[in-house]
């Protein structure tokens, strides 16, 4: 068989051979039938593949540039420390001034600076850009033709982009504590309320850190999730999950708001740094954690609801 | 697609009205308890003896702050120095909604009550306040346990604290105290001496040396007198200590009068006072015994034994061996008018007597500010427990407050520890002692003539303005070069928690030569905590004043110094510096030169007292645990249900299932009015190519989408092989689509794009003949670039392999020749009819007639969302021996044709003539147009369906 191999449009070109291929292919096979009425090779629940959905979007070049920033992040802060002015103090003061008396107070630091904006921002990207920009790209009809039942579509997406998120959440850790470690070595941690930790105790808060954030930044993901089935533009999505969490941080910051502001979702977002201290205080980490819930679930079941009964017309 | 928005938008909202209307209840229901109970207040003015034999009496002026519902317990509210009773109105509410009777009043010498101060005195005071506990009594608002005998609490901070411990001394009438940043010993906290020259006892976290003959505390002890004369009250802390879980100062900002006695500014001197004492002379409101024991203090810095004897009668030390009710000491670390070791003096003593002591260290004090809402919450769960007989029992432990470093909004972070006991107290064992090595020579100090320069540590009376930076004003701290001698630690390797009065050993000996002063060295022992950077802290701003008497031969003293009780994290790789220095600016320095030799004693090492406990935290909140459970258990049954009613959706016609497709009145119609599709009909048997002809706009690409299961049509159903097309129904994997333009990531390459779609079918790879349907696409080497690199004709191709995948036996195609040049047009109708003539099915939509007609073997014409025509194209296009005839003369070919036997409706058509020849050949019919003399251009078969197709079609010339 021969084609003609030219790069251009005029290259583009089939074969004759290739349409009697198929037509004899078509003629043989037959097509066995489920009682489901689907081909008897089909099953629901074999539909889109984590695997499948995974390879899409890690070979997504958004994906790439992500996961290369969280990495370079941390060398970015040891170089902004080597090249500031070092006062020397590195037991007292804010998580900066503390950042360099030890890999883990590095990792600490990395975290403070990127939980307000970085860390929502990258769920928000996640997840809402997984739905959107399928639509925005029209592959969404074919993917729930093929068919992939919409719910099932819905929580595989949703489920890579935890995979992502909880992926992009450790890895900024593990390569602070690496840089962290090289750095300024593995001794004690100081935590924000003065308190010194052995080494391998503050690593594992570190891990019970990226628990908790996981799931303090589900509500972004829920949100993210709902606005991405709900629109065909991902920058509307991503950029709405955002613009909320800002919003809620904002909010937080009127103290004349009072107690309305443990309504906010963000409102124990740096509850995390509890688990720093010897005995760790949890009540503020579950507030959080119910808070996170509460609303990630009311926004995920709106948008399981909402992608389940819309009109896909992208 | 602004109808479809308008549906979305509707549904929205609709739903963020339930939401705001949830989250408000829920917000609502939740603040409705946080309304505090109504308090009632009365005024009264009591008439108490003036002083003990005396038969004048003097006006106390109360307020009475009642609970919503009385009888109950009451509590005894006084003031802190220079206040009155406005500066504890807040507390008196916070304790009124709790549910006590409050008894806040105005002492004597302060506020609108008249007397003169006597210092809290025994003979004064501490009776008037027993006759307001006989008044309490008659009051049948408040609980009584004997006739005559209230059920009362006591608590206040500062000058009201030391009342309370000494009304508790001398009147079993009192049920419980709590004082607050008060004193033991009025002599050692205004002339403190921390030198021992014997062993101090050293089992308490917080011990002071409390020896006689101290060093005169000039600056605050001013700052009080001060305060006393005008009612200027500069010695209450000015606002509120920071708590624990606190974000920031605005927080508390707006209950700044407490217990403490913290009047605002307008509050700060008390004009028209009634009396006619209110003339400022030297002795102001105080007692002349008092006014001269200041003076004799001031002029001198010693004391006389009748100074002595006098602020003795106003210490509590003089009744704590009294005191038998439970005892709540709140102290602050931030204090260096009372300190730690004050209210360590008050446990012991307290606790000796057999009261059970509980002992709270608060990150406040004089310098730092008053207790803020939260510890006094604590005070109140105190009075509930010993008053009330209600809540949990608070115990007898020992907490204390840690500043951390963490100042996410300038402020630091708190935290607070719990120990089971104060150590060395009711049976807690005595305090852990580390022992830190001290290193450093003999070293020479000078005292200046005048005692001046002076070093400063702390600057009181201005704790208001420094309290919001206690670091700021731990770091003020300067010791000056030549007056200083220091003594250091080496870096520790690992964090100390300091928490309490360290002690060490000291060497001091005169210069020889020189003359040693008659009333003993005057020296200052302060601790630091030095950073790696040499950033020296004064934890607490506090010093050990020292007057040690040295021998005049020359010979050394060696005596032993309790340092300021602070609490302070020293972290790995600081220091600990001790520094003796000869002058401060807060006391009354010896005025005569002097010149010291200052060393360690032998082996002398730093004794540091570590108090290990458990951060105190909420516990568990039960109501956030159940949250989650709730949420979560919500959560998986709404899942559940949608899995039940997702497998009762099947729904399945058996007669049909040999027939790929029926439409059964379909409707789509959205709610703004526009109807996509209205009551569409048809039917596709096994092996046709259906074409759906229609112009733009004809509802085409809303059925074929209805039939991928995208679009939910608003009425009649689509059936598939007998089975009803639901959103992702199983039979969809029969169709193959393409339906209004490809779809592909466009960051993948043309195979990828494929292969990865047949992947999420989640189907065998061996069925899915992408090698086949990559050759239909014939791209060449293109199939390995990027899509986004591809021509829309590339993609158009690659988007009909795609649909092809798997040889579906439904083919669906919308449009697929736009963007095909007339070569790919001519080959994708190949594939069509050769892919239906191997038994499979095709729908193809269309605009353009000629498509149809030479693609399929069906055709379902359609306009406006309507069936127009349905059936075989041969049919439509060419039925009954009808003929058309592209004459020059239309008008008179129908005349010649009408001649013809047989020959009926005829007709003209533009240029076109038209008959039915019914038989005649048509060659005939072209011959007599011909003889007729008629230029004939064209002769064919009468086209109905362009006919029909123009005709709905308009001015949308779809040839």
């Amino acid at each position: 068989m021969s084609r003609t191999d030219s790069g251009g449009e005029n290259g583009v070109h089939t074969d004759p051979t290739a349409i009697a291929e198929l037509a004899q292919a078509a003629a043989h096979q037959v097509t066995e039938v489920a009682p489901d009425g689907s081909t008897s090779f089909y099953r629901a629940r074999r539909t889109l593949p984590l695997r499948v959905e995974l390879i899409r979007q890690l070979k997504r070049r958004r994906t790439q540039l992500v996961l290369g920033f969280l990495v370079l992040l941390p060398f970015v802060l040891v170089v902004a420390f080597q090249v500031g002015e070092d006062n020397g103090n590195n037991r007292s003061g804010g998580f900066v001034d503390l950042a360099t008396a030890s890999g883990v107070n590095f990792v600490i630091l990395t975290l403070f600076v990127s939980s307000s904006f970085l860390l929502p921002m990258i769920v928000s990207l996640f997840f809402g850009d997984t739905i959107a920009s399928e639509a925005s790209w029209s592959s969404l009809k074919y993917l729930l033709a093929a068919p992939v039942p919409r719910h099932r579509l819905l929580r595989r997406k949703a489920i890579t982009s935890g995979v992502l998120s909880v992926f992009a959440l450790a890895l900024l850790p593990a390569v602070a504590l690496l840089a962290g470690v090289v750095w300024y070595g593995a001794g004690e941690a100081v935590s924000p309320t003065g308190e010194a930790a052995p080494f391998a105790d503050s690593v594992l808060a570190v891990v019970l850190t990226v628990g908790y954030l996981a799931v303090q930044l589900f509500w972004v993901a829920g949100l993210a999730l709902f606005l991405s089935v709900s629109t065909d533009a991902p920058l509307g999505a991503v950029g709405g999950a955002v613009l909320a969490s800002i919003l809620s941080q904002i909010l937080d910051q009127i103290t004349a708001l009072g107690d309305l502001r443990n309504y906010l979702p963000t409102h124990q977002a740096l509850a995390w740094v509890d688990v720093f201290s010897t005995d760790v205080d949890w009540s503020n980490m579950l507030w959080g954690t119910f808070s996170s819930l509460a609303y990630g679930a009311f926004f995920t079941m709106l948008a399981a609801r909402r992608f389940a009964t819309k009109d896909i017309t992208s | 697609m602004n109808r479809l928005f308008r549906t979305r938008g509707r549904w929205s909202v609709s739903a963020v009205i339930v939401v705001l209307a949830l989250v408000g209840g829920v917000v609502l229901w939740s603040r409705s308890g946080d309304d505090p109970p109504p308090v009632s207040t009365r005024d009264a003015v009591m008439d108490v003896p003036d002083g003990p034999g005396s038969s004048q009496t003097i006006q106390i002026d109360t307020t009475l702050y009642l609970p919503q519902k009385t009888p109950a317990p009451a509590v005894l509210l006084p003031h802190g120095f220079g206040g009155s009773k406005q500066s504890v109105a807040t507390q008196a509410t916070e304790l009124a909604q709790r549910g006590f009777v409050v008894l806040a009043y105005s002492a004597r010498g302060f506020g609108r009550s008249t007397g003169q101060i006597a210092l809290n005195s025994l003979d004064y005071e501490v009776r008037d306040a027993q006759k307001l506990l006989d008044w309490l009594a008659t009051r049948e608002e408040v609980v009584t346990d004997a006739a005559g005998d209230p059920r009362v609490g006591v608590t206040g901070g500062s000058y009201g604290g030391s009342l309370a411990l000494l009304l508790a001394g001398v009147d079993p009438r009192v049920d419980t105290i709590v004082p607050v940043i008060t004193y033991n010993d009025l002599t050692q906290a205004l002339l403190p001496n921390s030198a021992s020259t014997d062993e101090v006892a050293r089992e308490t976290a917080s011990p002071g040396a409390f020896t006689a003959d101290g060093v005169f505390k000039r600056s605050w002890a001013g700052i009080f007198f001060s305060a006393g004369l005008t009612s200027a009250d500069s010695a209450s802390p000015g606002r509120e200590a920071r708590e624990p879980g606190q974000e920031d100062d605005d927080a508390s900002g707006g209950g700044g009068d407490t217990g403490a006695g913290t009047p605002g500014p307008s509050t700060q001197g008390q004009p028209g006072r009634p009396g006619g004492d209110q003339q400022l002379d030297a002795c102001g409101r105080f007692r002349p015994e008092v006014c001269a024991a200041y003076t004799e203090v001031a002029t001198t810095g010693r004391m006389s034994p009748a100074t002595l004897e006098l602020l003795r009668r106003s210490s509590p030390a003089s009744v704590t061996d009294r005191i038998t009710q439970p005892t709540m000491l709140v102290q602050g670390e931030q204090d260096t008018l009372f300190g730690l070791d004050q209210a360590d003096a008050n446990a012991r003593q307290i606790s000796a007597a057999g009261a059970p002591v509980k002992v709270v260290w608060y990150a406040g004090g004089h310098d730092g500010g008053s207790p803020g809402p939260e510890l006094r919450g604590t005070i109140a769960d105190w009075m509930d427990f010993h008053l009330g007989r209600k809540g949990a029992d608070p115990g007898t432990g020992f907490e204390y407050q840690v500043q951390g470093a963490f100042r996410s909004s300038g402020t630091p972070s708190l935290r607070t520890v719990s120990a089971s006991g104060y150590p060395g107290v009711g049976g807690a064992g005595p305090v852990e002692r580390r022992a830190l090595p001290l290193t450093g020579d003999e070293q020479l100090v000078v005292n200046p003539a005048g005692g001046n320069p002076a070093a400063v540590s702390n600057l009181p009376g201005l704790g208001a303005a420094l309290s919001g930076s206690s670091s700021l004003a731990s770091r003020l701290a300067v010791d000056l070069p030549g007056q200083a001698a220091q003594f250091s630690t080496q870096p520790l390797d690992g964090q100390v928690l300091l928490a309490g009065a360290s002690t060490v050993r000291l060497r001091v000996a005169g210069v020889p030569g020189q003359p040693v002063p008659e009333d003993g060295a005057v020296l200052f022992v302060k601790l630091y905590d030095v950073g790696p950077d040499g950033t020296r802290t004064l934890p607490g701003s506090a010093v050990a004043p020292v007057r040690i008497a040295l021998p005049a031969d020359g010979g050394a003293a060696e005596f032993e110094v309790t340092l300021p009780g602070a609490v302070r994290p020293v972290e790995t790789g600081h220091r600990v510096q001790v520094v003796v220095a000869t002058t401060d600016q807060a006391y009354a320095n010896a005025t005569e030169p002097a010149a010291y030799r200052v060393s360690l004693a032998d082996d002398a090492a730093l004794d540091v007292p570590v108090v290990p406990g458990s951060n105190t935290s909420e516990g568990i909140p039960l109501g956030a645990v159940w949250g989650i459970a709730v949420v979560l258990l919500i959560s998986a049954l709404v899942a559940v249900v949608a899995v039940f009613r997702r497998r009762l959706a099947s729904d399945v016609d058996p007669e049909l299932t040999g027939v790929p497709l029926v439409i059964e009145n379909l409707s789509k119609s959205y709610p703004g009015g526009l109807t996509a599709v209205k009551d569409l009909s048809f039917r596709v048997e096994h092996g046709q190519v259906l074409g759906l002809l229609g112009p733009n706009g004809a509802g085409k690409t809303t059925t074929l989408r209805m039939l991928m299961g995208l679009i939910h049509p608003s009425e009649g159903r689509i059936r598939v092989f007998g089975h009803r097309i639901t959103p992702g129904a199983p039979v969809l994997s029969r169709i193959g689509s393409f339906v209004e333009g490809a779809g592909f990531l466009p960051h993948l390459s043309g195979a990828e794009n494929l292969r990865l779609y047949w992947a999420a079918t989640g189907r065998p790879a061996e069925q899915s003949h992408v090698e086949e349907a990559l050759e239909i696409a014939g791209l060449g080497r293109a199939v390995d670039r990027r899509v986004r690199t591809y021509s829309q004709g590339m993609r158009q191709r690659l988007a009909i392999a795609q649909a092809m995948l798997g040889l579906p036996d439904l083919l669906v195609l919308d449009e697929p020749a736009n963007g095909l040049d007339p070569p790919q047009i001519h080959q994708m109708r190949d594939v069509l009819k050769r892919y239906a003539a191997a038994g499979r099915t095709v729908v193809v939509s269309s605009h353009l007639l000629a498509e149809v007609e030479q693609t399929c073997s069906h055709v379902v014409v359609m306009h406006r969302g309507q069936l127009v025509a349905a059936g075989e194209v041969a049919d439509i296009a060419a039925g009954g021996g009808e003929a058309t005839f592209r004459v020059d003369d239309p008008e008179r070919a129908t005349e010649v044709l009408r001649g013809l036997e047989g020959v009926t409706e005829i007709g003209v058509d533009g240029d076109q003539a038209y008959a039915s020849l019914n038989g005649v050949p048509r060659a005939v019919a072209l011959t007599a147009l011909v003889q007729a003399g008629i230029a004939v251009d064209q002769a064919g078969p009468r086209r109905r369906l362009e006919d029909a197709f123009l005709q709905l079609v308009g001015e949308e010339t779809a040839r």
